[in-house]
């Protein structure tokens, strides 16, 4: 009953969400305004050739290199990748990056649309939207500073409060099999109220009367969510998910400034790896290969994620 | 909209007591799990304050008090270098001297010089992207925007080289200049914004014969405040918070910013017991500028979040 109620909306919806991106582009053919063009663009030309393009190239020539920073690059080939590929360490970053990057998206994405819903629902309060943003515009360093403090062992409320309710404490940056989860659940709080603005930015483009007719249907709350909120969220969300998961696998600031990709390996994350070998070990060509593998990997998934989730057609367009 | 409100009328004749119930019921519980959601976010602030405001020393007798505990200043006085280093010890900190004036002046400088001429270079750029005609127009633009496809990581390696080959390590020139004339999705951002610009004045313009650094000056910039200033924000906020390319490029104390100096404050502090009121108050310091930024303009901000995410 409900998704009879969608098809009958579908030719009223507003598309205009993405025209704007069309218009400048269809005018008729006219004189060409080069010269001019060219004094406007220059500076944000030369940026782009020294500061993007010419550091990627170069990152792709570097990984094919021995350089320790300090003589000039010697070619090697593929020497770096077959080393790569035989590194404990690496494979170890990776899982360890994979397993941050599952929890991490999993129970953000999640908390992430039950906040935008219930925002949805309830409220169009931009004092509670403001709210919900806070802890993203702290820094990733201080968020994690102030997790440190909470989750202490000794101190933090957390054990506090763990060891009240007859528990025993967690030592949660301490732990091998607790660090991951932890830095994980730390990155949940900052970005939680981010990306349900996103998601609640996705759900306001979805007509009211969608709502309307499917209760008028006899259906709840509930039945609305999964029949019509997440079909109709899918290709939002596909966006969102490529935006959150290409940030969560490059996890940096928080471990740096907790763990150190310790205890042992175990918060040893892709990005931290590459920092210590470019950085602390001098193994800058090595670490330039690490940037490579990880540019394929964000690229893959990016692909795969819009593939799977069909961002390209929408249920409502 | 007829047809659908005339059946839910009679539902709510046939049965109005339940109906009405359970959706009372329902959206209780809804704000309920609102509110859980909102405190887990806003309660930590609170525990950052707390801490802040107790001594370090009184921390270790009383972790679970919900007020701060032996109520002082001393932290921020530690932290802003007002107190003596036999003060500071008293209250358990270091006795050290922190250097937070001169980090905070270094993180206004890098962020504001930053965001300025990024927000500016990309302005002018975005113009002729939305506005002028020439060849290849649309082909650099989509060369811009595949940029945003590559992790920072992979070109600031290239760039710390540069950098260093420059003989910039350590100076501002050398934090500043990646991030000072462009970034993909400052310039996709303020073209969206021109292109849905009215022509009719420009067209105007043009006939009254402004040329388009003129029109760009007094038509679009002045009719462009709104999201410029949206985008200033959000890129001030974003250069506030960097914490990588500073770390390799900035580590000096003359160019140190408050992201690095905290994270070199939590890792000189003896692993045992860190100074804990210190580094809350340190914390509460840092991010301060930016909350008040962020309170003064809170609508732009949330409103711009939808657009900002879905590049």
């Amino acid at each position: 009953m409900s998704t009879g109620a969608i098809e009958t909306v579908e030719p009223v919806v507003p598309s205009d969400f993405k025209p704007g991106a069309v218009r400048g582009t269809d005018k008729p053919p006219g004189r060409s305004e080069i010269g001019i063009a060219l004094i406007f663009i220059l500076p944000a030309l030369i940026g782009f050739l020294v500061f993007y393009l010419y550091p990627f190239i170069r990152g792709f020539y570097f990984s094919l290199t021995r350089y320790n920073l300090l003589g000039t690059p010697t070619f090697i080939g593929l020497d770096n990748f077959t080393r790569l590929f035989q590194d404990p360490l690496f494979w170890n970053a990776i899982l360890v990056t994979v397993e941050y990057v599952v929890i991490n998206i999993v129970l953000q994405t999640i908390l992430a649309v039950a906040i935008a819903v219930l925002m949805h629902r309830l409220t169009q309060s931009t004092v509670i939207r403001g709210l919900i943003l806070l802890p993203f515009l702290i820094s990733n360093v201080i968020a994690a500073m102030l997790w440190f403090w909470m989750l202490d062992y000794q101190i933090g409320l957390v054990n506090g409060f763990i060891a009240a309710i007859g528990f025993d404490k967690i030592p949660f940056f301490g732990d091998s099999a607790w660090a991951i989860p932890t830095i994980a659940i730390v990155n949940v709080w900052r970005h939680m109220g981010y990306t349900a603005l996103l998601v609640f930015a996705g759900l306001q483009m979805i007509p009211n009367y969608v709502y309307e007719a499917a209760a008028v249907d006899g259906s709840t709350e509930w039945k609305s969510f999964w029949r019509i909120t997440m079909p109709l969220l899918r290709p939002v969300l596909a966006l969102v998910l490529v935006i959150t998961v290409t940030g969560s696998f490059q996890v940096f600031d928080t471990v740096a400034v907790t763990t150190r990709g310790g205890p042992g390996n175990a918060s040893r994350v892709i990005q931290y790896y590459i920092y210590q070998k470019g950085f602390t070990e001098g193994q800058f060509g090595y670490a330039s290969a690490l940037c490579v593998i990880l540019f394929i990997i964000l690229a893959t998934v990016a692909v795969i994620q819009l593939r799977m989730l069909r961002a390209g057609e929408s249920d409502l367009a | 909209m007829a047809t659908a409100t005339a059946p839910s009328r009679v539902a709510a004749a046939t049965e109005p007591e339940i109906t009405r119930k359970r959706i009372n019921l329902g959206r209780v519980a809804a704000w309920a799990a609102m509110i859980i959601l909102i405190l887990i976010t806003l309660f930590p602030f609170y525990w950052m304050l707390r801490t802040a405001f107790s001594t370090t020393k009184s921390l270790f007798s009383d972790p679970a008090s919900l007020l701060p505990v032996d109520f002082t200043t001393g932290a921020f006085q530690r932290v802003l270098g007002l107190a003596t280093p036999a003060e500071a010890q008293a209250e358990g900190g270091s006795g050290a001297a922190v250097n937070f004036w001169l980090y905070l002046r270094n993180s206004v400088v890098f962020a504001t010089l930053a965001t300025a001429g990024q927000v500016f270079f990309c302005a002018l750029a975005a113009y002729a992207f939305a506005r002028l005609r020439w060849p290849g127009r649309d082909i650099v633009f989509f060369l811009f925007l595949t940029a945003l496809m590559v992790p920072p990581i992979f070109t600031m390696l290239p760039n710390f080289i540069l950098i260093k080959n420059l003989g910039l390590i350590n100076t501002f020139p050398g934090l500043i200049l990646p991030y000072f004339l462009m970034t993909p999705f400052a310039i996709f951002f303020l073209r969206q914004f021109f292109l849905g610009i009215s022509r009719e004045i420009e067209e105007a313009a043009k006939l009254d014969g402004a040329g388009h650094w003129r029109i760009f000056f007094r038509i679009v910039l002045p009719m462009s405040t709104a999201p410029m200033v949206t985008l200033f924000i959000l890129t001030f906020i974003n250069m506030w918070n960097e914490y990588f390319w500073p770390l390799l490029v900035g580590g000096g104390e003359n160019v140190r910013v408050l992201t690095l100096a905290i994270g070199i404050f939590r890792s000189q502090t003896p692993q045992g017991s860190p100074d804990w009121a210190g580094l809350m108050a340190a914390v509460l310091v840092a991010a301060l500028p930016i909350l008040i930024l962020f309170f003064a303009f809170a609508k732009k901000v949330v409103n711009s979040i939808g657009f900002s995410g879905l590049k």
